[in-house]
């Protein structure tokens, strides 16, 4: 099996601020480090990996600096590292990154794509399935639980929604987009972190992957910023006038409604 | 010359900080309370590679270099000092003299297992009578046929009950003095050989620390280490190397106290303001920070010293070890003392971890070679032969 798995450098910081000027994330200062959902995405691959013998490739789109979580990916597990970097792909949305990682996908051999949910500098949570769409490949977001059977070459996957899980099977290639919380990542072990820099991290330009320069970058993104601002927080809630038990009955009755009892 | 970690071991450091803090962090006051070894974490750092940091890999070890064995206990340390000591007494005072001294046998039969952490080691020098006058052995080693025999007694020996190997230094000819001291390979299921009394200590609570004994226990020809008469020289260098552990686990508990202390004083008002905003403060902590940054130092260029070493056995690194030991312990007690202080009251009880933190600082001004030991290395190496 050969699994490729997008990851993502990201400022690590639950506090983003933002330049009220120029409207993007004020990096400086703040540590870079590998998204965590990619960061699940990655161990789902290595437990794979683990088990049934898989090649793990990570691939990222970024910054020349960005190699560093490439290294980290090596230490855990991953056999083979992408960097695509290229001023041409820079300022790039959510729909010229996967275009371009699609290009990379289509240049390498894989049965299965990992990619994080969404990462936390935009949570967008839409280049994985926007890869998938350019590939022409299924999707499954939300991934919470992963399991193959090797002998009927089946995968079933649990699906985080809003209410509970869905339990879904599939055979063939696919795009999954996988969560932090469903998967503890391994630590970077010491052998592999001493190895982590002796291995070879393949730096990929715009012209590596077959994709219109028009469609890379600023120039491929109609994603426009036009105002970043921080939104306030507003529940406003329901105001039901009843007495004490109808008030018990309305609470289970939305409690059931939810399928949280 | 670089001060700077390279990219490897800069990659290290960031893993075993995390691994610190989330692994390490949350059960470190259970452990100092209960007196409890810290079994699952040992465990844990098996499992990632930890017990063999400094062990060449065709030993099955890791490949790593002793600066990245000095952060692993210095960021153990910071969170945990009884855990930075398992690895510290584990690694320096059981792998590495077998490394340095062992027969390629001997090496075979007992790295790959101890880097592996599937067995944990052990040091046994000290005796009730032999402490900083390590040369007053009572512990004898006695040649029988195709074995040795050995009595005697050993304590206060780190990981003492959960090490599967000890590293024992006995006398096996009392005539030659010093001359006459050996140092054996001792599995602990060897017949003969128990675990006496555990002790209770001020600090590192959870570090196992018990009594040897040795009664007519008989190991193999084959286990012994380096020549015969070679002790305690290899004592006395297997030493050099422990410093550097235990002078990084002073300098975990002193940056791990001072780090503690920026976030204490950051939230705790008085008098209207936060007392990190008070000038006394922030001088008192300037001068800790100052000296914990020449603490490092002292540390990082004693390993350092210690890879040349390994590379050139030629290089001695003796009085470097001893005065990282010597100053990041005596640091180590200065920075978790004033700490205390700047914590008032709340420092003098356990619902913060500074308190256990001066507890744990202690011990590295008195183990692996008392501050005043260092003291004699280091105006040693200084006046050479005194006329």
């Amino acid at each position: 099996m050969k699994i490729l798995v997008c990851i993502k450098q990201v400022p690590d910081t639950t506090e983003i601020k933002i330049d009220p000027v120029t409207k993007t994330l004020v990096r400086e200062g703040v540590p870079a480090i590998m998204n965590p959902d990619d960061k699940g995405g990655l161990e789902f691959a290595l437990q794979l990996k683990d088990r049934f013998g898989a090649e793990v490739t990570v691939v990222t789109m970024g910054i020349p600096a960005a190699e560093i979580i490439l290294r980290e990916a090596f230490a855990m597990g991953a056999d083979r590292a992408i960097l695509l970097t290229d001023r041409k792909l820079g300022g790039a949305d959510t729909l010229a990154t996967s275009k371009a990682l699609a290009g990379v996908a289509r240049k390498l051999e894989w049965d299965l794509i990992i990619a994080g949910r969404q990462a936390i500098d935009g949570d967008t949570a839409q280049v994985g399935p926007e890869i998938s769409e350019h590939l022409g490949i299924p999707q499954i977001s939300y991934v919470a639980g992963l399991e193959y059977d090797e002998a009927a070459k089946k995968f079933t996957v649990t699906k985080e929604t809003e209410d509970g899980y869905q339990v879904l099977e599939f055979q063939g290639k696919a795009l999954l987009t996988c969560l932090a919380s469903a998967v503890k990542p391994r630590y970077m072990s010491v052998g592999g972190i001493v190895d982590a820099y002796g291995k070879e991290v393949e730096v990929w330009g715009a012209d590596r992957i077959d994709v219109p320069e028009t469609e890379l970058g600023l120039k491929g993104s109609p994603t426009k910023v036009v105002k970043s601002f921080t939104k306030e927080l507003k529940a406003p809630g329901q105001i039901h006038e009843v007495d004490a038990e109808a008030a018990v009955e309305l609470i289970v009755a939305k409690l059931k409604e939810k399928h949280i009892i | 010359m670089d001060f700077n970690l390279n990219k490897t071991q800069e990659l290290f450091r960031q893993m075993i900080r995390e691994f610190a803090e989330k692994e390490v962090k949350p059960l470190a006051a259970e452990i100092d309370e209960q007196e409890r070894f810290p079994q699952e974490t040992v465990e844990k750092m098996a499992r990632l590679g930890i017990f063999g940091i400094p062990v060449p890999k065709q030993y099955g070890g890791a490949g790593g270099d002793n600066i990245m064995y000095s952060i692993a206990v210095e960021e153990l340390s910071r969170c945990c000092a009884t855990t930075g000591v398992v690895v510290s007494a584990h690694t320096s005072l059981c792998m590495s003299p077998i490394l340095q001294f062992g027969t390629e046998e001997q090496k075979m039969k007992y790295v790959p297992k101890l880097a592996s952490g599937e067995w944990i080691g052990a040091f046994g020098l000290t005796e009730p009578n032999a402490g900083t006058d390590a040369a007053g052995q009572q512990t004898t080693a006695v040649p029988v046929g195709d074995e040795w025999v050995i009595n005697g007694n050993k304590i206060f020996i780190t990981n003492a009950g959960h090490a599967d190997v000890y590293i024992v230094i006995a006398m096996t000819d009392k005539s030659l003095g010093t001359k006459g001291i050996s140092a054996f390979i001792v599995e602990a299921t060897t017949p003969g050989f128990a675990v006496g009394k555990k002790e209770l200590k001020m600090g590192i609570r959870g570090s196992a620390t018990a009594e040897l004994i040795f009664t007519n226990c008989r190991i193999p020809k084959e286990n012994l280490l380096g020549k015969v008469g070679e002790g305690f020289k290899i004592a006395m260098m297997t030493l050099d190397g422990g410093r550097i552990g235990i002078a990084s686990q002073a300098l975990g508990i002193a940056q791990g106290a001072l780090d503690e202390t920026v976030k204490y004083t950051k939230e705790r008002k008085q008098f209207g303001k936060a007392i990190a905003k008070f000038q006394n403060t922030q001088f008192q902590m300037a001068d800790l920070k100052t000296k914990i940054e020449a603490a490092r130092l002292l540390v990082r260029s004693a390993a350092f010293k210690e890879d040349e070493h390994v590379a050139n056995p030629r290089v001695n690194f003796s009085a470097d070890a001893a005065m990282a030991k010597l100053y990041a312990a005596e640091v180590a007690m200065e920075v978790t003392t004033k700490c205390v202080q700047f914590h008032g009251g709340y420092g003098y009880t356990r619902e913060y971890p500074v308190e256990r933190m001066m507890r744990d600082a202690k011990i590295t001004e008195i183990y692996e070679g008392t501050s005043e030991v260092q003291r004699m290395v280091i105006a040693g190496k200084l006046f050479g032969k005194i006329k």
